[in-house]
């Protein structure tokens, strides 16, 4: 059993197709990036995956760890594991970082049958990953993503992930607008994530994240469909010609 | 023709009957000043929507009811039933029952001398020399019925004085319960807080109700602050829904003085709180901070008049509102400033939260401004819980209905974080998180909400 299987997606977003039959397997241990031009229905996929329910699912089945994935609400999807960094991270004023971080842990271990995680307990693994990530322990106590930088953002989500330790991960263009110090410094973050039981879709328009982290199977999406799909060297190819040809080629497909 | 269906009459026979046996009813400017406010009452009636200053709400649910003054004395609560209202913390503790000091279920403590805490009717038997400077003399009968009525049945309530220089630690807590069971019941509470220059302390009334019948209780508090004083004030209006409450804060600024006025509306039928700062002292600043949350049917209507009247001031208006259910909120912002009143800065901001389709907030600033050298800022917003932050939330695993009450927290704390730390505010924010605990499961299918326009408009500026 793979632990993402996703057949034939269609998803609709006011009455507008934008994914239009996806096939997609990722197996414990995988890394796959998804690549795809401005508008291609990158960002609706992950969302999907996470279970935003403003995307219509019109056609196909999406199994998550043997379970029924459509079925799920966002929070039992969180619970089950499945994590997904945000392109956009929201910004709540008046909750901090650091109750968000124990109220969803808490939340995970409650669904799992755990104890709570003491302050105690919870602020030793917080600031170890902070660390990792190169973040400031004052960054904790403001609010969720309120007046942060878009690196202090992106930083964020990956945070996250660390405490939460997913079982499949969704990171949507975490390395848009990062400089290349902020880059490695994520890279290093979901490096150091990366284990046989986890699977992790990177999400990038760029095949530069795909220096540090290196993927097992690239696919590139285009206008809601994957065209073609291949190891790391196709990160390459199409870093060196661009989607262009690739979005032709869907053209020519959707018209016959 | 009006009077007669507001039963005038009914409150003619009430205040005879008061007047007679009133404290200070042998102190000839204290009967003039009951009487006159007797009269103007009696000249206007209660208002009406013809009245700009109350187009959003209706009060002829408590025009048309007779309520009894002062209540049934013999249903006196026990000091059982008041023990869930006694909080930890603060220096005394006085409980008025329908607007009637009750010294055997309060706690006055031992207070330094610089501090005076008593009851007004004790102080108008007592001193009367003392508090007639000031009773009266601040809040304008003629602009308000209420305030007229109010100062009618002037006779009880809390008298506090500060002495100059001094600094109350530990803040002082006023309990107004309203006690109605088969009579509907009204009382008129009156404050007096006088602080002198320089001083500092915070006062916080508390309006709760015992027994499940029709109550009106009509507040006035004066509030006045000498040359430099730091003065807290926080008023809950947390009584149950069968209840009217009307109040009033009126406070005085001498020069350089600095108050807080905190309110939080979370309980009543129909509620008015009218604030009502006069920035008399140069360099005078307010804060005037507020929360209200609405649910069923409520009516919680908000009137901010902030007068600047003199040079260098500040006033800092925020309110915010959430509304659930068919509940309606009324905020209304206005600041006069007056033609002396140079380098003014008046800042006000009310921001709404609607959970249901059938909630609904009147938002209205009203500026005046005489001057020509002054900063006038105002901005309302009317939104929902943001999906994108709900969706946010719960793909960290964190359940929908915790998700908007987590949300709905983090709107009320703006309020919070603009009170000082403290037993005042401990205190509200328990009454905040245990009230916003029971809110949230209402909130409309999102999905259909996300197919209407308003989502897109979440947060826009109105103002
Ligand atoms: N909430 C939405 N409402 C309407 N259209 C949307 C919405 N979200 C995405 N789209 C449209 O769907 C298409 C794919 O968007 P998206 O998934 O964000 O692409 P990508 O992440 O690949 O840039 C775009 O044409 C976008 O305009
Ligand atoms: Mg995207």
């Amino acid at each position: 059993m793979s632990l993402l299987e996703i057949k034939n997606l269609h998803v609709t977003v006011d009455h507008h197709e934008i994914l239009k039959g996806i096939d997609l397997t990722v197996d414990r241990g995988e890394v796959h990036a998804v690549m795809g031009p401005n508008g291609s229905g990158k960002s609706t996929l992950a969302q999907v995956l996470a279970r935003r329910e403003t995307y219509q699912v019109t056609r196909g089945e999406v199994s998550y760890n043997g379970k029924d994935l459509l079925a799920m609400k966002a929070e039992e999807a969180a619970c089950e594991g499945l994590f997904m960094a945000f392109q956009y991270p929201v910004e709540i004023p008046g909750i901090s970082n650091a109750y968000l971080l124990r109220s969803a842990l808490n939340a995970i271990r409650k669904y799992r049958g755990l104890e709570e995680m003491d302050a105690m307990d919870f602020l030793p693994m917080l600031r170890e990953k902070l660390k990792l990530l190169d973040m400031d322990e004052k960054l904790m106590s403001r609010s969720v993503n309120e007046s942060f930088s878009g690196g202090e953002k992106k930083r964020n989500e990956i945070l996250q992930m660390a405490i939460l330790e997913p079982k499949l991960a969704i990171l949507d263009e975490t390395d848009s607008g990062l400089d290349i110090d902020a880059l490695k410094t994520v890279a290093q973050g979901v490096n150091a994530t990366r284990n046989p039981e986890r699977g992790i879709i990177l999400v990038t328009h760029y095949q530069r994240l795909l220096n540090y982290i290196v993927p097992d199977r690239v696919h590139v999406l285009v206008d809601g469909r994957i065209m073609r799909s291949g190891g790391p060297e196709l990160a390459l190819e199409l870093e060196e010609k661009g989607y262009s040809s690739m979005e032709a080629e869907a053209r020519s497909t959707a018209s016959v | 023709m009006i009077k007669a269906i507001q039963r005038l009459d009914h409150y003619l026979e009430s205040f005879t009957a008061f007047e007679k046996t009133a404290a200070g009813q042998g102190l000839p400017w204290l009967r003039q000043l009951r009487r006159n406010a007797f009269a103007r009452f009696c000249e206007v009636g209660f208002p009406t929507a013809h009245d700009e200053d109350w187009r959003f709400t209706n009060v002829s649910a408590i025009a048309q009811t007779p309520f009894l003054l002062g209540g049934n004395n013999r249903a006196r609560p026990l000091q059982l039933e008041l023990e869930p209202y006694q909080v930890p913390g603060f220096a005394c503790q006085l409980v008025f029952l329908n607007g009637r000091f009750a010294p055997e279920l309060s706690s006055l403590g031992k207070l330094p001398v610089w501090l005076e805490v008593s009851s007004l009717a004790d102080q108008i038997v007592r001193n009367p020399g003392v508090i007639e400077p000031h009773l009266g003399q601040y809040v304008d009968i003629r602009r308000d019925a209420f305030c007229a009525l109010n100062t009618a049945f002037v006779e009880d309530g809390a008298y506090i004085h500060i002495r100059r220089s001094a600094a109350a630690e530990e803040p002082i807590y006023l309990l107004f319960v309203s006690t109605a069971n088969d009579t509907p019941t009204m009382g008129h509470p009156r404050n007096l807080i006088w602080a002198e220059e320089n001083s500092q302390v915070t006062v916080v009334e508390d309006y709760v109700s015992l027994g499940g019948g029709t109550a009106f209780t009509n507040a006035v508090t004066e509030l006045v602050a000498g040359d430099h004083a730091v003065v807290s004030h926080y008023m809950v209006e947390r009584e149950h829904v069968h209840s009217y409450s009307v109040s009033t804060l009126r406070i005085q600024q001498g020069r350089g003085a600095n108050i807080a006025s905190h309110s939080i509306l979370t309980g009543g039928a129909l509620v008015r709180n009218n604030v009502h700062p006069v920035l008399a002292g140069e360099g005078g600043e307010c804060l005037i901070n507020g929360l209200f949350i609405g649910n069923g049917r409520q009516h919680l209507d908000n009137y901010m008049l902030v007068e600047h009247r003199s040079p260098h001031c500040a006033s800092r208006q925020f309110y915010n509102g959430i509304l659930d259910g068919h509940a309606h909120g009324v905020f209304h912002g206005r600041i006069v400033v007056h033609k002396d009143a140079q380098k003014t800065d008046a800042k006000q901001t009310n921001r709404n939260l609607l959970l249901s389709d059938d909630a609904q907030i009147d938002t209205k600033p009203q500026l005046e401004i005489h001057a020509d050298d002054v900063k006038c800022t105002h901005g309302a917003t009317i939104g929902q819980i943001e999906e994108d932050a709900l969706f946010y939330l719960r793909s960290r695993g964190i359940d929908e209905l915790s998700a908007r009450r987590l949300l709905l927290l983090a709107f009320a704390s703006e309020c919070l974080d603009r009170m000082k730390p403290g037993p005042a505010r401990t205190h509200v924010e328990a009454l905040i998180n245990r009230n916003l605990l029971q809110m949230g499961d209402s909130a409309p299918d999102l999905a259909q909400d996300l197919s209407s326009s308003e989502v897109e408009r979440n947060w826009s500026e109105i103002g």
